[in-house]
């Protein structure tokens, strides 16, 4: 068996205590252990951005980080996103632009969106494509997605 | 009364799912005792196996067995959809750089992977792999594949699968004032869907339950039991949504596999790919294209005369058809009085090549616009006018039992006026304009059944695959309109060949258009019937009832169907339930089996700067306008537009596989294989509908999901050229090619 560890973290606002492999990505960990799968796994090396979670406010490659790296920090995963069953305004925004296609990168883009909009509230176009370069789409919806954070931000903030 | 569904943009079907990490894809489906598999492969292209040592793997503690062919049954079960020549697991020899030899099952990933190293494979690289058409053809070529497995076709000793010949008139007979010739290539790409392909099997003791990231489930449930020698209902496929197909889903690869792994383990298995290992799984066919064509002196075209070899990889999956499909429409939208059409099916020690949006045109039409342009420079013709001169007009016969099906000239001259052609240009600036034609589906069978619940709410079945494309909204949109039943209020059930009637399959851009006729016309048997219940209850002739957008229309008022239902139904409640088929029948006459349903007609035009001192391209403005016949839903056809258009221009400009001299993939991953990203946009994109409601599907709608990348790659390297003088005939257009392209004309000036 992998050795463990047990790390104190708060994921989408509620405090876990969990028991990680100590090998084992917060990617593998959200995915496999706490079942939080809105999380993608796709290219494994931190270039596609699927699997971008929010840890202490910075958007993260959770394929890159151990999961012990976590402890004592908090992380939100797309499925931190709603509150009280109301969808952000960056996830409304994604609906009413159809920025979500297939929509497996759509949870990354998400995240990286969410991060950019809290450093920057009033981002211009480039900015946006900027903040979102390391989130691959290849429906290729971006022109879709720069629209609809773009939206989200002129909207009332939530 | 409703609102009119169709031609308006309502929020996506499974839209909530997606932006919520809700939408369950293939890896987040989890089954309860589940083994998890590791496939192993060898860093080589084409070896021997001489031995498997599976000893050391299968003593790790948490792995429960190693699969090797020597565990199937003898011979070898091999399937395809066309050939049966993909083996189950590479059986004696590997075919291609990362062709399984075998796969480990073990109760975690973790265990799956260790296992999958301490396999120990005895084998030796073998010699004389094919790795390029050249090699393929020559007289001594090693053949790819047994003769034994080719039947009795008249190339079974060579490397070619097929060669098809198609065309029309005497090509030697025509008179010209101007004869150009020229070779261009095409890569191979990937379909880079970011999610990875996936595969679960669970025997269920008189049958399988087979999970898979594919596009067309049917056809997997048909190859399933004939391999299994099961009957269809004992079969089930599960499709999740893809999280993109791209035509790289459409063709069963490891469910065979996981499925005879899940029957020895009397357990479910799961195999869910890495990127890189998808990589070598899927590929669109590189081409090597020789064009000729012939021309008055005012730019009529003579005659054309194409020879493409594709490269198609170690097993032929669908790529033959790819091949005689693309063949078929290889001169394009043009009037040519005679035209001579080769195209080669030619195996290779590679990855197996696959349906790949625009299924062979955008290599062959690559070619042709480049030609088309040649010309117009040789006779000092406008690049547009030489193309006007030769369109095809609506419904003029163009090529053999196809005529033109849309207003083709008021196309391009939209996408003109879009690109601002004729504008004067910067220096380093250039523009280009291409257009492409590519056949719709050939034949099609879908069946829908649509449920109107008594609360006025519908259930819509369709055995469409929804990867992106937005099939949900589209058939939501259809019966929303036929019933008077909100969007909001349709779900759209999909994905499970126990539950979804039979489709044939999602591909072609046909799903609109053939399942869009099967939902509309399930509706239809709905509004039958509760217009013979609503003839009983209101004592009217049923004759004398009408029916318009969700309306009974009664001699003296108007009664939604939704409310002649509830009251036919009342008190017991239930549901009205209507059945639909759209069937397009094989035309034993027409070369590729059928006619086409619709073409795909798109005329793409492109200003780009260059950079004269490093090479790099910038795109100004990129235009694609499509005769869509209808845009049903206008927001997800400019999505599949753009889209499309990216995706083209990946391979334009930054997309290809690298090889070593021994048949390995160098370029791997994401890392080292560029797509675009959200920075290397155009910095202007228009895509545009042409709508005349001339199209075969509801409503007057054509297929649109292709149009927008068949000719990205000549559009944008006409602008290239305009900006720079010098012609590429190889693809992609990056900074170094075109850099050193500029450093050869400059030398040779």
């Amino acid at each position: 068996m992998n050795e463990t560890l047990t790390i104190r973290t708060t994921i989408n606002g509620r405090k876990r205590t969990i028991d990680v492999a100590v090998n084992h990505t917060l990617l593998d960990v959200l995915r496999d252990d706490i079942d939080l799968t809105g999380t993608k796994e796709c290219c494994v090396v931190g270039e596609c951005g699927a699997c971008t979670v929010i840890v202490d406010g910075r958007p993260m490659n959770s394929c890159l980080m151990l999961a012990v790296e976590i402890d004592g920090k908090e992380v939100t995963t797309v499925e931190g996103l709603e509150l009280d069953g109301e969808l952000s305004a960056l996830q409304a925004a994604f609906l009413d632009e159809s920025a979500a296609q297939c929509g497996f990168c759509i949870p990354g883009q998400l995240m990286s969106a969410t991060a950019l909009l809290a450093e920057n509230p009033d981002p211009s176009v480039e900015e946006v494509q900027e903040g979102l370069a390391g989130n691959l789409c290849r429906c290729a919806g971006y022109e879709q997605i720069t629209k609809a954070v773009l939206a989200a931000a002129k909207g009332v903030p939530r | 009364m409703s609102a009119q569904s169709v031609g308006s943009s309502p929020r996506r079907g499974g839209g909530y799912g997606r932006v919520t990490g809700h939408q369950e894809y293939l890896a987040d489906i989890k089954l309860p005792d589940m083994l998890h598999v590791k496939l192993v492969t060898l860093d080589v292209a084409r070896a021997r196996i001489n031995s498997i040592d599976v000893s050391e793997a299968e003593s790790l503690p948490g792995v429960a067995f190693v699969m090797t062919a020597a565990d199937l049954p003898d011979p070898m079960p091999r399937f395809g959809p066309q050939f049966q020549d993909r083996p189950v697991i590479a059986d004696g020899e590997t075919k291609y750089h990362g062709e399984p030899v075998a796969a480990v099952a073990a109760e975690t990933k973790d265990a799956a992977e260790e296992g999958a190293r301490r396999v120990k494979v005895d084998y030796e690289k073998l010699e004389g792999g094919i790795f390029n058409v050249t090699d393929a053809l020559a007289p001594d070529a090693v053949l790819v594949q047994d003769p034994s497995l080719r039947g009795d076709s008249p190339f079974a000793q060579t490397n070619v699968i097929d060669e098809k010949r198609f065309g029309w008139g005497d090509i030697e007979a025509q008179e010209s004032d101007l004869v150009v010739e020229d070779n261009f290539q095409f890569p191979m790409v990937t379909h880079f869907a970011i999610e990875p392909h996936g595969f679960m099997a669970a025997p269920t003791g008189d049958g399988i339950e087979i999970w898979s990231t594919i596009q067309h489930p049917y056809l997997l449930q048909k190859i399933m039991a004939k391999m299994l020698q099961l009957p269809l209902s004992k079969v089930r496929v599960h499709a999740p949504d893809p999280g993109g197909g791209f035509g790289g889903k459409q063709i069963p690869k490891f469910e065979p596999l996981v499925a005879f792994m899940a029957l020895r383990a009397g357990r479910p298995v799961r195999l869910v790919l890495t990127l890189d290992e998808t990589f070598q799984q899927v590929r669109r066919s590189s081409a090597e294209i020789r064009i000729r064509a012939g021309f008055t002196s005012e730019g009529a075209l003579t005659f054309m005369d194409v020879e493409t070899n594709f490269l198609v990889g170690a097993y032929v999956d669908i790529a033959d058809r790819v091949v005689s499909k693309s063949s078929y429409a290889a001169a394009g939208p043009y009037r040519i009085p005679a035209v001579k059409i080769i195209g080669r099916t030619i195996v290779s020690h590679t990855t197996p090549s696959t349906a790949f949006r625009g299924f062979g045109i955008p290599q062959i039409g690559w070619a042709r616009e480049s030609l088309i342009d040649e010309a117009a420079l040789q006779l000092g013709m406008d690049r547009l006018e030489i193309r006007l001169l030769n369109l095809a007009r609506y419904k003029e016969a163009f090529i053999p039992m196809e005529e033109a099906d849309g207003d083709w000239e008021q196309t391009v001259r939209t996408a003109a006026k879009r690109i601002g052609w004729g504008d004067p240009l910067p220096p380093n600036r250039g523009r280009g304009i291409a257009v492409g034609l590519k056949s719709g589906p050939t034949t099609g069978l879908s069946y829908s059944t649509v449920r109107l619940l008594y609360d006025g709410s519908a259930m819509v079945y369709a055995g469409t695959s929804d990867m992106g494309q937005g099939a949900r909204t589209i058939f939501a949109q259809i019966a929303s309109d036929e019933l008077g039943v909100p969007v909001e209020q349709i779900s759209v059930v999909m994905g499970d060949t126990a539950v979804v009637p039979y489709d044939q399959q999602t591909s072609a851009s046909r799903s609109s258009v053939l399942m869009g006729t099967a939902v509309q016309r399930a509706c239809f048997d709905i509004q039958g019937k509760v217009r013979a219940m609503a003839a009983e209850l209101y004592g009217v002739d049923e004759a004398a009832i009408k029916i318009d957008s969700g309306n009974l229309l009664l001699p003296d008022r108007d009664v939604a169907i939704v409310d002649a239902m509830q009251q036919a139904l009342a008190p017991l409640g239930g549901e009205v339930i209507g059945n639909g088929e759209m069937r397009k029948q094989k035309d034993p006459n027409h070369p590729l089996g059928g006619t086409a349903a619709f073409f795909e007609f798109n005329c793409t035009a492109s200003e780009v700067e260059v950079d004269m001192e490093t090479g790099h391209v910038t795109l100004v403005k990129h235009v694609t306008v499509g005769d869509v016949g209808r845009s049903l839903n206008p927001q997800q056809v400019t999505a599949q537009d753009d889209g499309a258009a990216i995706q083209g221009l990946g391979h334009t400009l930054m997309e290809h596989y690298i090889f070593d001299d021994e048949g390995r993939i160098r370029n791997i991953g994401a890392i080292d294989y560029r797509i675009l990203t959200s920075m290397d946009l155009p910095l202007e994109m228009h895509s545009e509908s042409i709508e005349n409601a001339d199209g075969p599907g509801p409503y007057g709608i054509k297929g649109v999901s292709e149009g927008s990348l068949l000719v990205t790659a000549p559009a944008v390297a006409a602008a290239v050229r305009e900006a720079t003088g010098v012609l590429i005939r190889d693809l992609p257009l990056t900074p170094q090619r075109v850099w050193e392209a500029l450093q050869e004309a400059k030398d040779g000036s």
